[in-house]
C-alpha cells in the first residue's frame, strides 16, 4: 500500500487509543476476496466514511463490524474489547440499514422501542427514551403511524432513531442517504452531522457518493477491490491523493504520463510529452531523474487566459467544447499533441455569451501553479 | 387498400376497452357458471321434496313453495350435528398438524440455496403425480394391524411402556387418528406452498435488523418472521381446513363408520337414502358454516387495508 503523499495530521489528533480497531481483516467468499487485509483505526466521536465503488468491499467491512459476517482472518476491537466472535445481538453496535429495514407490522414508536426491550430499564425509562429519540428526529407526531404511512425521508429518520435508541458505542450507516432525492439528501446530511454532534456517537458510514463522504466525515477511507487505498481527511484525499485510483475516484482530474528530469528542493521538473513541454510540480519523496511518473492536475487548478501568462507552467491550446453550468463552466481544451484537458473555471462575474473568457475554437493559454500539480508514482 | 386496413367497429371497441372488459369478465363468467349456477341448483334442490321419480325430487305438492323440513331435520337428528362436529374437529386437528409440520418445512425451503430449493419444492409437489386414491390405499396398507409399519410402531410402543400395557398391535385403521393422519399427509403441500410463497417474500434484512437490536434468533422468529407470515398461515389453513372438512374419500376408506364425517353423510343421503333434497340441505349448511365466516373475514381484512392506505396518502 502506498504511503500517504503528505504526513499531515488528521483532524482528529491521534492521542487516545483508537476506539475501533480493525486488525488485518480479510473476508473471502469462496475464491472471491471481498475484504483484503484491512487495518484501520477510528477515533471516538468521529464520522468515518468508507468510500468506494460497488463491490469494493465497503459494505462487507461494515457487516463484519456489525457481526453479520465473520472475518476469514483478523480481529475487530471496539472500545478495547475483542468483538470478533460476538454475535450481532451482543455487540454495542447498531446499524442503520440502506433499506431502513423498519418492521412493517409495528408503529414508529414500537420500531424505535424494539431494541430497548432487552435493555435493563423500567417501562417509564423506556418510554422516556423513545420520546427523546422521536423528538431528536422530529417525528413525535408520527409515533402511531406504521412505516408504510410515512414518507421516505421520515422512514430514514425512524431508522436513525431506532438505531440510536440503544445508545450504541458505534453507529453503522449503510448508504444512509442513497434512497433520498437530491434536495432532501443535502438537508439530511447536515441533520446527521448535528445529531452526531449532539449524541457524540461514533459513526461509521458506508457510501459510494464522494461528495457525501467529503461533507459528512471527519476522515474517510477510499477502498478498491477490498483494499484500503488511502485514509485521511476530505482535504488530504482530494488535494494529496496517493495513487491514480484515489485521484480519479475523488473528483475529476487530468492525468498525464511524465518523466522526471530533475528534483530541486520541493520542486520537480518533469517532461510531459503530451504538453510538449517541461513543467514544474511539487516534489514527492523518493524521486529520481529518469523515473516514469504520472502528473495529475485538477481541472479547477488550471487557469485559462487569452494571452500567454507570466507563469512557470504555461502552454497553448484550442477550445474544443465548453459546458456552462451556471456557477462554473467546463472547457475541453485540445493541445497541439492531440490530448484534451478539462479546465474548470468559476464564473465569478456575470458574463454574457459574447464576453466569455473563451469560446468555441478560440486559441487560449493554460497555466497552473506548480504547487497544485500532483505527482503520482502509481 | 386503405379500406382493408380499417378496423371494424367491433375491433375498434375491442382495442379501446373491450379487452380490459373481457379480462375482468373472465373470472366472473367462470364463477357464475361453475360456482353460482350449481350452487343455486343445490340451494333450490334443498327446498324440494323427495319423490320416487327420476330425478327423485319435485317442487309443489304438499309444500307449494318451499319445503324447509330438511333444514329442520339438521337440528332434530343429532347424526348431522355430530357429523359436523367430527368434521370440524378432524379438519381442525389436521390443519394444526399441517401447520406444525409445514411451517418449518416452508421456512427451511426459503433458507436453502436456489438449486436445492427447486429440488425440494419438486419433492413437495411430487406426490401429486400419483393418484390420490392410490396414496390413501397405501396408507391403509401401512396402518393395517398386520403391516410392518404397525408392527414397528407397536414394537416401539411395547418397548417403552410397562409390560402389562403391551399390545399385539395398535388399532390405527378406522379411527379418527387415521383420518387426521392421512388428511395431514394429503393436504400438507397445500399448507407448505402458500406459506413458502409468503415467507420467501419477507425481507431478510428485517431479521438482521432485529438481531442487530439485540434479539436472539428465536426471539427474531417470534417478533418478526411469525407476525409477518400471518397472511401465509391464514391462506394455508384455509386451503387445508375447507376441503378437509368436506373430505369424503379419506374418512370413507380409513375412518370409523360409527363416527361419520359430513362428506360421508352427504354421499349417503345422495346414494343410499336417495334423498337429494336432504343431501343438498346438508351441503348448503356446510357452506354457510365454513365459507360465510371466512368471506366476512376476508372482506373486513380488505377494508381495513384500504383504510390504512387512505390514511397514508
Amino acid at each position: 500500500m502506498p504511503e500517504p503523499a503528505r504526513a499531515a495530521a488528521p483532524a482528529a489528533v491521534v492521542k487516545e487509543p483508537p476506539f475501533i480497531r480493525i486488525e488485518g481483516v480479510t473476508k473471502r467468499f469462496g475464491t472471491f476476496t471481498a475484504v483484503s487485509d484491512v487495518t484501520l483505526e477510528i477515533q471516538k466521536g468521529e464520522i468515518f466514511s468508507l468510500l468506494g465503488g460497488s463491490g469494493c468491499g465497503k459494505t462487507t467491512l461494515l457487516r463484519i463490524l456489525a457481526g453479520f459476517e465473520d472475518p476469514t482472518e483478523g480481529r475487530i476491537f471496539i472500545d478495547g474489547q475483542d468483538m470478533t466472535d460476538l454475535p450481532p445481538y451482543e455487540r454495542p453496535v447498531n446499524m442503520m440499514f440502506q433499506s431502513y429495514a423498519l418492521f412493517p407490522h409495528m408503529t414508529v414508536e414500537k420500531n424505535v422501542a424494539y431494541g430497548l426491550k432487552h435493555e435493563d430499564m423500567t417501562a417509564a425509562q423506556r418510554q422516556a427514551r423513545v420520546r427523546e429519540m422521536l423528538a431528536l428526529v422530529q417525528l413525535t407526531e408520527f409515533s402511531h403511524r406504521k412505516p408504510h404511512q410515512i414518507s421516505g425521508g421520515q422512514r430514514q429518520r425512524v431508522a436513525l432513531a431506532r438505531a440510536l435508541a440503544k445508545q450504541p458505542k458505534v453507529l453503522l450507516l449503510d448508504e444512509p442517504l442513497a434512497a433520498l432525492d437530491k434536495k432532501l439528501r443535502e438537508h439530511t446530511q447536515f441533520e446527521l452531522m448535528e445529531i452526531q454532534e449532539k449524541t457524540g456517537t461514533t459513526f461509521v458510514v458506508v457510501t459510494h457518493d464522494q461528495e457525501e463522504a467529503m461533507t459528512l466525515s471527519s476522515r474517510l477511507a477510499v477502498m478498491d477491490k477490498g483494499r484500503i487505498m488511502q485514509i485521511g481527511t476530505a482535504n488530504d484525499v482530494y488535494e494529496y491523493p496517493n495513487s491514480r485510483f484515489v485521484a480519479g475516484f475523488i473528483g475529476s482530474i487530468n492525468v498525464l504520463s511524465a518523466t522526471v528530469r530533475e528534483v530541486k528542493g520541493d520542486l520537480a521538473r518533469v517532461d510531459v510529452p503530451d504538453l510538449g513541454d517541461t513543467v514544474d510540480a511539487r516534489a514527492i519523496p523518493g524521486l529520481a531523474p529518469g523515473q516514469e511518473i504520472t502528473l495529475a492536475v485538477r481541472p479547477e487548478k488550471i487557469a485559462l487566459s487569452r494571452t500567454r501568462p507570466e507563469a512557470a507552467n504555461a502552454f497553448a491550446g484550442t477550445v474544443q467544447s465548453l459546458a456552462y453550468f451556471g456557477k462554473d463552466s467546463l472547457y475541453r481544451i485540445a493541445l497541439p499533441s492531440g490530448r484534451v484537458l478539462s479546465v474548470n473555471s468559476v464564473n465569478a462575474r456575470r458574463v454574457d455569451e459574447t464576453e466569455r473568457v473563451a469560446d468555441w475554437e478560440d486559441a487560449v493559454f493554460l497555466s497552473f501553479d506548480p504547487a497544485t500539480a500532483i505527482l503520482l508514482k502509481d | 387498400m386503405a379500406e382493408a386496413h380499417r378496423d371494424t367497429p367491433l375491433q375498434r371497441w375491442f382495442n379501446r376497452k373491450g379487452w380490459i372488459n373481457v379480462t375482468i369478465a373472465t373470472p366472473y363468467i367462470w364463477l357464475i357458471f361453475f360456482f353460482l349456477l350449481p350452487f343455486v341448483i343445490v340451494l333450490a334442490m334443498s327446498f324440494a321434496t323427495r319423490t320416487p321419480t327420476a330425478p327423485p325430487f319435485s317442487f309443489g305438492g304438499e309444500y307449494p313453495l318451499l319445503n324447509t323440513d330438511h333444514y329442520a331435520r339438521l337440528f332434530q337428528d343429532d347424526l348431522y350435528i355430530r357429523a359436523y362436529l367430527i368434521s370440524i374437529t378432524n379438519a381442525g386437528f389436521a390443519t394444526v398438524m399441517c401447520l406444525l409440520v409445514g411451517y418449518p418445512m416452508a421456512l427451511g425451503l426459503t433458507r436453502v440455496s436456489k438449486s436445492w430449493r427447486n429440488v425440494l419444492l419438486m419433492l413437495v409437489i411430487l406426490p401429486f403425480w400419483t393418484s390420490f386414491l392410490l396414496r390413501v390405499y397405501a396408507w391403509m396398507g401401512l396402518m393395517g394391524s398386520n403391516s410392518w409399519f404397525n408392527k414397528l410402531v407397536t414394537g416401539a410402543y411395547n418397548w417403552v411402556v410397562p409390560s402389562d400395557w403391551a399390545l399385539r398391535y395398535i388399532p390405527m385403521m378406522n379411527t379418527n387418528f387415521a383420518v387426521v393422519l392421512v388428511t395431514v399427509y394429503s393436504y400438507l403441500p397445500f399448507m407448505i406452498l402458500p406459506l413458502f410463497a409468503n415467507l420467501e417474500k419477507l425481507d431478510r434484512t428485517l431479521d438482521e435488523a432485529a438481531m442487530d437490536l439485540g434479539s436472539r434468533p428465536a426471539r427474531v422468529f417470534f417478533d418478526v418472521t411469525l407476525p409477518l407470515s400471518v397472511p401465509g398461515i391464514i391462506a394455508g389453513s384455509m386451503l387445508v381446513f375447507i376441503p378437509a372438512s368436506g373430505e369424503l374419500i379419506i374418512p370413507s376408506l380409513v375412518g370409523s363408520s360409527s363416527r361419520p364425517m359430513i362428506g360421508r353423510v352427504i354421499a349417503d343421503e345422495f346414494t343410499s337414502a336417495r334423498s337429494w333434497p336432504m343431501a343438498s340441505a346438508v351441503a348448503v349448511a356446510l357452506l354457510v358454516l365454513l365459507v360465510v365466516p371466512l368471506m366476512l373475514y376476508t372482506y373486513y381484512e380488505g377494508k381495513s387495508h384500504e383504510k390504512a392506505k387512505e390514511e397514508a396518502s
